[in-house]
């Protein structure tokens, strides 16, 4: 018995036997010719006959994984349909005379070849798709039927392969394969993607410890851990087995929580929100029962970006959400952003101390006409469903009022101009500094709701930088000074009759759910993954108790 | 001939999925265009070219557009960089 140690690329406990698959390898005969024009119409037909193939999956994997994953299928049909790859192969058989086959090979190897010295990653990867079209070219010579691949197994297995192309993956029949685990790729290989949408459980990365597995092995594969044990011991076996069953009932039953809401034994709701960082973020929040957004980061849009965003970029992103969180309250939170998360065409100067420094809100009050295109994208989107702004990082009264004045300039201004909006729309503040904590009974009256950023304040409250590995078991999200703080803040919220509710790690900590709940806490928010579990806490929690 | 340079600001820089929309777009024109990045040129209608390029986040490629309807070929090569690149 043996742990091999590999990537978790797919949760969930396979075991059975191994079939290690090696992709047909046969290497082409080179064979003379004498007549090049039937050679090159061999070729012809072969390649029309793979065109149709590669389309037929294209449409087969729309169905199964959608359509970002499947553009790999019609990329192939252009590197079939490439003159320089087609020219090379033609090339090989009127002036070399040999074979089809061994043409489409040796094209094959070398453009292979390129890919490989290339110096990213990336490119390097794409020599695994030179190899799948050319085996499919050969394939089609050769008058082999089927997709080749995994697609001829006929009993339950789990899957070894070194690496596996998208065609082969895409060949599977899920009763048949257990599980996938591969020496090469990572958790966004296509192995990995494709185990997760047929849910099935996968390790990846293996390296070294690939060899140990041999065909016929039987093996446990821990897809929530990236752990594969070779032959394992009758209790190994019991151990997982009971695992295995744990975690698919778990799972089912954490599934049918999706629609539900979260009310405690003695009838106290609390909203259960999703973190997002992009507006491609809210299908998971949907998927997983989010009752709206609880804070959506929005500075992806200053750092994939070469210059600050437009208004316009601003206002579809902004609207995007709100149009698909379809009346559901979306909290969005103005530009975050500081020495620590580098916007480089701001210009920041290198900080001694980042995270005590110029960002968040001191950016915004200080760079007026950057925080304004911000709040009139905030507020044209605002037309389009139920919008909340939240503004970080506030210490005192004044930013909170300055940052105020400066939305009801914009939506002054879009009153002249016109242009729709919510009136009605909330501004917040999130309370993640000591400061803003001990004056929150003031800063109640001027916010209309509070949102405790918990990472920052516990890193604040604490003195401990988070990113310091040195110090993470003094950084504790439990420690009795962040509690008292989080417990005074939504005690004066309720005072000022103004919703609290938590984002930040500790916001998705089952072990506080019950805390929050006591104290009265309106609406946590987690990341997406994590709703349904928190869901499931507050829905077994009794306050009576 | 007509001719622009753009700045590569995506993730991965002119990888599969985006050099493949390149392509279909190029193919799509009726001028000859020519992308060159990294020191090296390619026939923008070729996948392979194009893919050769081996460009990144933060490269300046360039397109060289000559036919009868350049300029109509230059705007809706440079309106797919700006969406996709």
């Amino acid at each position: 018995m043996e742990k091999l140690k590999g990537i978790a690329a797919s949760g969930g406990i396979a075991a059975g036997k191994v079939m290690l698959y090696r992709a047909s390898g046969k290497t082409a005969e080179k064979r003379t010719i004498e007549d090049v024009s039937a050679e090159t119409a061999r070729l012809d037909a072969a390649r029309a006959k793979a065109l149709s193939d590669l389309n037929s999956i294209y449409l087969k994997s729309l169905k199964l994984v959608g359509e970002e994953d499947s553009m790999i299928f019609q990329i192939h049909k252009m590197m079939m349909e490439d003159e320089d790859y087609y020219g090379s192969i033609k090339s090989k058989i009127t002036k070399g005379k040999v074979c089809a086959e061994y043409a489409v090979q040796a094209t094959g190897d070398e453009f292979a070849e390129k890919f490989a010295n290339m110096d990213s990653e990336y490119m390097r990867g794409r020599k695994t798709d030179v190899i799948d079209i050319s085996k499919r070219l050969i394939r089609c010579l050769t008058g082999e039927t089927g997709e080749g691949g995994l697609s001829g197994i006929k009993e339950p297995c789990i899957v070894a392969a070194e690496e596996l192309t998208p065609s082969e993956t895409i060949g599977v029949d899920k009763s048949k394969i257990l599980s996938i685990i591969t020496k090469n790729g990572s958790k966004s290989s296509h192995s990995a993607i494709l185990s997760r949408t047929m849910g099935i459980p996968s390790v990846v990365g293996l390296s070294d410890a690939f060899a140990s597995v041999a065909d016929g092995m039987e093996v446990i594969v821990d897809g929530s851990e990236g752990a594969v044990i070779t032959e394992p011991s009758e209790e190994t076996l019991e151990l997982y087995r009971k695992k295995e069953q744990g975690y698919t009932e778990y799972r089912r039953d954490l599934e049918k929580l999706a629609g539900e809401e979260a009310v405690t034994k003695d009838g106290r709701r609390m909203r259960v929100n999703a973190n997002i960082g992009s507006p491609s973020d809210v299908g998971d929040a949907l998927r997983n029962g989010a009752d709206g957004i609880g804070l959506f980061r929005s500075e992806f849009l200053y750092m994939k970006h070469e210059a600050l965003p437009t208004e316009d970029e601003q206002f579809a992103a902004y609207r995007e959400v709100l149009e698909k969180m379809d009346g559901r309250p979306v909290i969005i939170r103005t530009l975050d952003i500081g020495a620590d998360k580098k916007v480089p065409y701001l210009n920041l100067p290198k900080e001694e101390n980042p995270a005590l420094g110029y960002r968040a809100i001191r950016i915004c009050l200080d760079r007026r006409e950057l925080f304004r295109t911000q709040l009139r994208a905030l507020m044209r989107a605002s037309a389009y469903g139920t919008l909340l702004i939240m503004f970080p990082m506030i210490i005192s009264v004044s930013e909170i009022r300055e940052a105020k004045k400066e939305l009801e300039n914009v939506k002054a201004a879009l009153k002249k101009e016109n242009i729709p909006f919510d009136p009605g729309v909330k501004a917040g503040i999130m309370i993640e500094t000591p400061a803003a904590a001990v004056q929150s009974g003031e800063f109640a009256h001027e916010a209309d709701f509070f949102s405790i950023g918990t990472n920052d304040l516990t890193q604040y409250t604490l003195a401990a930088d988070r990113m310091n590995d040195k110090i993470s078991a003094i950084y504790d999200q439990r420690h009795p000074a962040v509690l008292k703080l989080i417990e005074y803040t939504v005690g004066n919220a309720k005072k000022a009759g103004i919703t609290a509710g938590i984002c930040g790690e500790s916001a998705a900590d089952t072990g506080l759910t019950e805390f929050y709940l006591k104290i009265g806490v309106d609406e946590l928010s987690v990341a997406a993954s994590s709703i349904l579990e928190v869901k499931k806490k507050a829905l077994s929690t009794d306050l009576r108790q | 001939m007509v001719s622009f340079e753009y700045k590569i600001t995506n993730g991965t820089g002119l990888h599969a999925r985006p050099a493949g929309m390149l392509v279909k777009t190029a193919q799509s024109c009726t001028s000859k265009i020519t992308v060159s990045g990294n020191g090296k040129s390619a026939d923008a209608t070729k996948l392979f070219a194009v893919l050769g390029l081996n460009t990144k986040s933060g490269d300046v490629i360039s397109f060289s557009i000559s036919g009868k309807d350049e300029e109509g070929d230059r705007r809706k090569i440079e309106a797919f960089c700006k969406e996709n690149l």
